[in-house]
């Protein structure tokens, strides 16, 4: 059982971005040898609150103790000292080295400089024992497999006499067999007596590795649950802050006809593989799957960014065949992509240039921009789209994510699609934004624009789907119907297993 | 007039006023008719340079597509062809140049420093052993010495040349396209997040290649001024360097080597006050070995200038943003 007194204790911890307050009066308890889950959704404030912890970011309030003592963490190699690392979703190792040379990254045992190599050896297989894989340590990590990796990211953790190891979504790209063998290397860690913080979208891990669950949501405390209080409804309830039947409200609609045909579609990404399936007008399509399933892809080849390298798409009966971002747009498909920073906007343009982008060549007088046209169709869109912004002159970085968001949907709301793209749409978005994005997504299916959109967030797809698809590694392994969903039935499919004929 | 345009302008003022303090014969005639004439013939380069490097890009050759297209010239009219139309395949053949580094940066996905380095050496080579590394006189070729390297006296000896004017319609349909037109603002935008743009809808290949052709172009231009200017075309020197006061011009004015900004006013007067320091230099008697050392101090000065009022704006702006919301 954990100790009385916390290992960590993080009190009214705020933190304050350009335009973002993304944490507000957290507070924050970890005991020694527990596994502490952090959940909420994306842009809860999880990852700040992580970064905060291990010395990333400085706080712009708030106290952290370690062992009772007050302590100030202003960079990671303080976080260190104090023996807090953070495992990044993305990897942080170097391909072209070796295991034994990333371990010891920036902490190499040397004698005037002249790298102590044997002793880094020998070192390293200990730490590789702890984590329990078993390769030499002369192996380069670009021959590793993600999930290998991970375990020497936990090593170097083990390096540096870490007593708190972060883990932040560390199973999003590993296969189930991988995430198997991490959660028992976490077991094993803390039996060690090593306290782990862990993050993740996955409610399932959650539930199975966690002593303690601290939820947040949109940068403040939410609640906390405790051993068998530990379950999904009580999770996503705390997340979200309502009822999901309050949250969602997609009452069925009328579907028309068929707008959008794929057959035999092969994306340069997974050329192998064919994919067929068809979107009626009036219809929110979900695409579920894990991280890497292709879903991004398939937006990308429809929109015409990744040309398909075979199969047909039709677009209301007509050919669609696009070869670029530009034909696809001209057809009335248009993607919101799931990159908001760098494929969805010019973060230093303004709300105005951001907005008209892609109407430029529409409204345009032989190649002169419409200055009138452009002022007129930005004011709209602020307005109908209630963008938050000083003025339209506003650069788009300033802009908080959700507001970020609804600039590029109004970019493509102006050029009037029958088909509207949507790649994890609410990403890094806080709840009321998101609730509007739904709405909006609701009314464009009602005008009868055909809606396809990709998420991650299983209570996203669950509560917004007419109907979805589920891919895995390229292909769409099963499609449920509205009334055929729930996330076990998904979770199958995504993982790889194909749906019963 | 953005914050850049202001600092480069006083700037330019300020070099100005001391110069004509420290000698005053700075502003005689003479002089002013050629400080005019050569500013215009760095301001057309720079503005070519400048479109490029709105891309995120940048042209090395700027100076050797200059030596080449003058060396050209002047071959072209010993063997006594027929001028104009020489004039006419010359701004053809720097038009292909562009072209060639375009396709090479944007299907070959060449980098821009790679393929336009190669070029500065090529066109270079090409200038030296067409003309067996010769100087070559200029015959007069009458109409067109008139219309290259005219002038138009004023009053007293102060008279506006040939490049002036070129460079007044060349930077008004410059500045008009980067305003005013659906390209320019998509250059903008393809500079800022090449990504972002082409997920708008915008061929940005298409731009990038443009922006090229329009600096090659621009170079032959100037190549065409420089050897009727100069009247003797020295193939292995004629336009060497020149790049690099282009790019000096178009970053002291405004562009960010990191793309996506860019101001045409701002880079001719850039133009102005590299070439007023050179002569500054000479006028105010200091030692003429310094001339490098002084144009680099004076521009790394303007752009950490520039840097540092960015970054005080910035965070002024961040403030207030957070003040509003709490």
């Amino acid at each position: 059982m954990p100790d009385i007194r916390p290992l960590l204790k993080a009190t009214a911890i705020g933190k304050q971005f350009p335009g973002v307050r993304a944490l507000h009066n957290v507070d924050l308890t970890l005991f020694q040898g527990e596994v502490l889950s952090l959940v909420g959704e994306n842009g809860a404030g999880k990852s700040t609150m992580m970064k905060i912890l291990a010395g990333i970011h400085v706080p712009n309030k708030g106290v952290i103790e370690l062992d009772g003592n007050e302590v100030e963490i202003t960079t990671v190699r303080e976080a260190q000292k104090h023996g807090i690392a953070l495992i990044h979703q993305e990897l942080n190792l170097c391909d072209n080295l070796d295991i034994a040379a990333n371990i010891f990254l920036g902490n190499e045992p040397h004698s005037g400089g002249v790298i102590d190599r044997n002793r880094m050896h020998k070192e390293s297989e200990q730490y590789l024992k702890r984590v329990g894989l078993e390769f030499s340590t002369e192996t380069l990590i670009a021959d590793l497999t993600i999930g290998h990796q991970q375990l020497v990211e936990i090593s170097k953790a083990l390096s540096v006499n870490a007593r708190i190891i972060i883990m932040d979504e560390p199973t999003s790209s590993l296969s189930q067999k991988e995430s198997e063998k991490l959660f028992e290397v976490i077991r094993d860690l803390k039996n060690q007596g090593i306290s782990i913080i862990y993050i993740s979208h996955r409610l399932g891990e959650v539930m199975e590795l966690s002593d303690r669950v601290s939820v947040l949501r949109d940068g403040e405390n939410a609640g906390e649950l405790v051993g068998d209080e530990i379950t999904h409804d009580a999770m996503v309830k705390l997340m979200v802050g309502r009822d999901l039947s309050q949250f969602y409200n997609r009452t069925s609609t009328t579907l028309g006809e068929v707008v959008l045909e794929v057959e035999k579609l092969r994306s340069p990404s997974y050329p192998n593989d064919e994919i067929s399936f068809s979107v009626r007008s009036g219809e929110i399509v979900g695409i579920a799957g894990l991280v890497g399933a292709g879903r991004t892809e398939l937006l990308q080849t429809i929109f015409g960014v990744t040309p398909a390298v075979g199969g047909t798409m039709k677009l209301k009966g007509e050919k669609l065949m696009p070869n670029n971002t530009l034909d696809a747009i001209n057809s009335g498909v248009v993607l919101a992509p799931e990159d908001r920073k760098r494929h969805g906007l010019v973060l230093e343009m303004s709300v105005s240039e951001n907005t008209s982008l892609a109407r430029l060549r529409r409204d345009q007088k032989v190649g002169m921009i419409n200055f009138n046209s452009e002022a007129e169709l930005v004011e709209k869109t602020i307005d109908s789209l209630n963008i938050k912004t000083p003025n339209s002159a506003q650069v788009v970085q300033y802009l908080s994510g959700g507001n970020q968001q609804k600039v590029v949907l109004g970019k493509w709301l102006s050029m009037n699609p029958s088909l509207l793209l949507l790649d994890e749409p609410t990403r890094g978005i806080d709840i009321g934004s998101k609730q509007e994005i739904y709405k909006l997504m609701e009314n464009l299916a009602a005008s009868g624009v055909a809606v396809i959109f990709v998420s991650s967030e299983m209570e996203e797809i669950l509560g917004m789907a007419d109907r979805v698809l589920v891919m895995h590694e390229g292909v769409i392994t099963g499609e449920l119907s509205r009334e055929q969903l729930d996330e076990e039935a998904i979770m199958q499919l995504a993982t790889g297993k194909q749906a019963a004929a | 007039m953005n914050k850049n345009t202001i600092g480069i302008l006083s700037l330019f003022i300020l070099i100005f006023g001391f110069t004509w303090y420290s000698n005053e014969n700075f502003v005689n005639g003479y002089n002013m008719t050629n400080l005019v004439k050569w500013s215009s013939l760095y301001a057309i380069m720079g503005i070519g340079v400048a479109f490029v490097i709105i891309t995120g890009g940048i042209d090395l050759s700027i100076g050797s597509v200059i030596g080449l297209v003058a060396s050209l010239l002047a071959l072209a009219i010993e063997k006594e062809w027929d001028p104009t139309l020489s004039v006419v395949l010359l701004l053809g053949l720097s038009i292909v140049i562009g072209l060639m580094h375009g396709l090479l940066i944007t299907k070959v996905k060449l980098q821009p420093f790679v393929v336009t380095l190669c070029g500065l050496l090529f066109y270079r080579g090409i200038s030296r052993w067409l003309t067996d590394n010769q100087t070559m006189q200029f015959p007069n070729t009458e109409n067109l010495d008139s219309f290259f390297s005219g002038k138009l006296l004023i009053f007293g000896k102060f008279a506006l040349a040939s490049p002036f004017f070129f460079l007044i319609i060349i930077a008004v349909m410059a500045a008009f396209f980067l305003n005013r037109t659906i390209w320019g603002r998509y250059l903008l935008a393809l500079g800022n997040n090449e990504d972002g743009a082409r997920y708008s809808g915008i061929q940005t290949d298409r731009l990038k290649i443009t922006a090229y052709v329009i600096c090659s172009f621009l170079a032959g231009v100037s190549g065409l001024l420089f050897a009727y200017e100069l009247d003797s075309v020295q193939p292995a020197q004629t336009g060497e360097f020149y790049e690099l006061y282009a790019i000096a011009a178009a970053v002291l004015g405004g562009c960010s080597l990191r793309g996506g900004q860019g101001a045409i006013f701002g880079v001719i007067i850039a133009a102005a006050v590299i070439r007023i320091l050179r002569n500054s230099i000479n006028l105010v008697g200091i030692s003429t070995h310094l001339e490098f050392s002084i144009i680099g101090l004076v521009i790394l000065g303007g752009v950490t200038a520039d840097e540092i009022i960015k970054r005080i704006v910035a965070k002024r702006r961040t403030s207030q943003i957070n003040a509003t919301k709490n």
